[in-house]
């Protein structure tokens, strides 16, 4: 990992050097309550450049609520900085196999959650046409989100490393 | 008032049907200009995109938004995750011309450019600005006798600096929408907390996310309500097919809120002889539900 990981954050408009360490943000977590996740220390890792930050598995337990970030007495955008975090993490390789799992679903149909039989049956019940007037319905949509994700490389982000 | 298109994102048209139908009928019964939106693809979905790929987010993002420019008119969310990601990046993409620059490189592939005409609006947050509670009092045909535990999720509202909606602790806009109906909203410990789904923790962590589910809904059972009220289909999937495998885990002895109803809210209310929202998690309130 060449990049700094202040500097990152930095470049993004994300500063957390004003932290205090003050623990609202670790006290204001829902998913802290139930497990390891301690924002405060992620933040702290982050400013002094520890990259092991980047494989720690905390860093995806963050259901970004953004409690800490309203709370937040020197106003840091916390959570905004925990997801700046995220991609450096999935830059250098580490992501979740059921993240990768949706990210390839949506390369292949245009949707995290795609259509299915009981659901189609579900519409017309209603008087719903059975496929929606998304891009599943449009094969020339569904190209061009294609051609879209792959000159984003995102294909190849996603890919393991 | 504003022309708008239906953005229907992932899990209202391939989950859960019912929400789609009825907000289509309550816009249609308020009057309101509102159009598919043909083509349109995942918002995409900010707990996973945005955390993966900031320009591939926006690139997806902008997409929609570019469809919805085409036609002139405003999008219309149904979903808060949805919201939370196309209204975050049509702002982004408006106040900085780089971003938009370096977008626009990529939309160029496929023909588009963002231009930066149009908002996003989130149907809530709609009703509540261009109606509000007592203009939609008069439409409420068969007002209703319940009370209800209210679930704003949290990108509806957050974060406070972009959405506009007040404060974030105690907001009340969707109090008052959802009491217009005659219902009553009953508070609760730790209403404002999240449902557990969000940030592709439901994805990724299954047996935290429901961890957390299991949490809120036994602050929403000390409060005895009838039903809980949500503002997003992934807050409801969560809350309804959620709370199926919280039982699964209790070996079926997991006793499940009372009943659910579904996002947008006035569409159960306004017509509920002839909508359904499904909900698995309780069947025999969708026919309660449906005698109303």
């Amino acid at each position: 990992m060449s990049e700094k990981l202040l500097e990152v954050l930095k470049t993004a408009g994300l500063d957390v050097l004003s932290c205090m360490q003050c623990g609202t943000c670790t006290g204001s977590c829902p998913s802290g309550r139930h497990t390891g996740l301690n924002t405060r220390r992620i933040l702290r890792d982050a400013r002094k450049n520890r990259t092991k930050v980047l494989s720690d598995d905390a860093l995806w337990l963050c259901t970004t609520c953004y409690t800490c970030q309203e709370r937040c007495p020197r106003g840091i955008p916390i959570t905004d900085a925990l997801l700046e975090l995220r991609r450096l993490a999935v830059r250098e390789g580490f992501m979740l196999p059921e993240h990768r799992k949706v990210s390839e679903t949506v390369l292949e149909c245009g949707h995290a959650v795609p259509l299915d039989e009981e659901t189609k049956k579900k519409r017309e019940e209603l008087g719903l046409e059975p496929i929606p007037e998304t891009v599943q319905k449009y094969p020339e949509a569904l190209e061009e989100l294609k051609t879209l994700l792959k000159t984003c490389k995102f294909d190849k982000l996603i890919a393991e490393k | 008032m504003t022309k708008l298109s239906l953005f229907l994102g992932c899990i209202v048209p391939n989950r859960y049907p019912g929400i789609e139908n009825a907000t289509k009928l309550c816009l249609q019964k308020l009057g309101v200009d509102a159009c598919d939106l043909p083509g349109a693809s995942c918002c995409p979905a900010p707990g996973v995109f945005k955390s993966f790929d900031k320009a591939t987010w926006l690139a997806l993002a902008s997409r929609n938004i570019v469809l919805s420019e085409r036609m002139e008119r405003d999008i219309l969310t149904v979903c808060n995750g949805c919201y939370g990601s196309l209204a975050d990046a049509n702002m982004e993409l408006k106040k900085d011309p780089e971003l938009r620059a370096s977008t626009n490189s990529y939309l160029k592939e496929i023909g588009m450019e963002f231009k930066g005409t149009i908002e996003v609006r989130h149907i809530i947050e709609f009703l509540y600005r261009e109606f509000g509670p007592e203009k939609l009092k008069d439409y409420i045909t068969r007002p209703l006798d319940l009370k209800v535990a209210l679930h704003y999720g949290c990108h509806l509202i957050k974060p406070s600096k972009d959405r506009n909606l007040g404060e974030t602790e105690s907001p009340v806009f969707f109090d008052e929408l959802v009491e217009a109906t005659g219902a009553k909203s009953v508070d609760y410990t730790d209403k404002m907390m999240c449902c557990g789904a969000g940030g592709g923790v439901r994805s990724g962590h299954v047996a935290l996310s429901l961890e957390m589910l299991e949490h809120k809904l036994a602050c929403i059972r000390q409060a005895g309500v009838d039903c809980i009220v949500n503002a997003c289909p992934f807050c409801h999937l969560q809350f309804d097919r959620g709370q199926l495998a919280v039982n699964e885990k209790r070996n079926g002895l997991f006793d499940p809120c009372p009943s659910l109803f579904s996002a947008p809210w006035p569409s159960a209310w306004l017509f509920s002889g002839r909508t359904r929202n499904r909900t698995e998690c309780s069947p025999e309130y969708r026919i309660s539900c449906k005698s109303l």
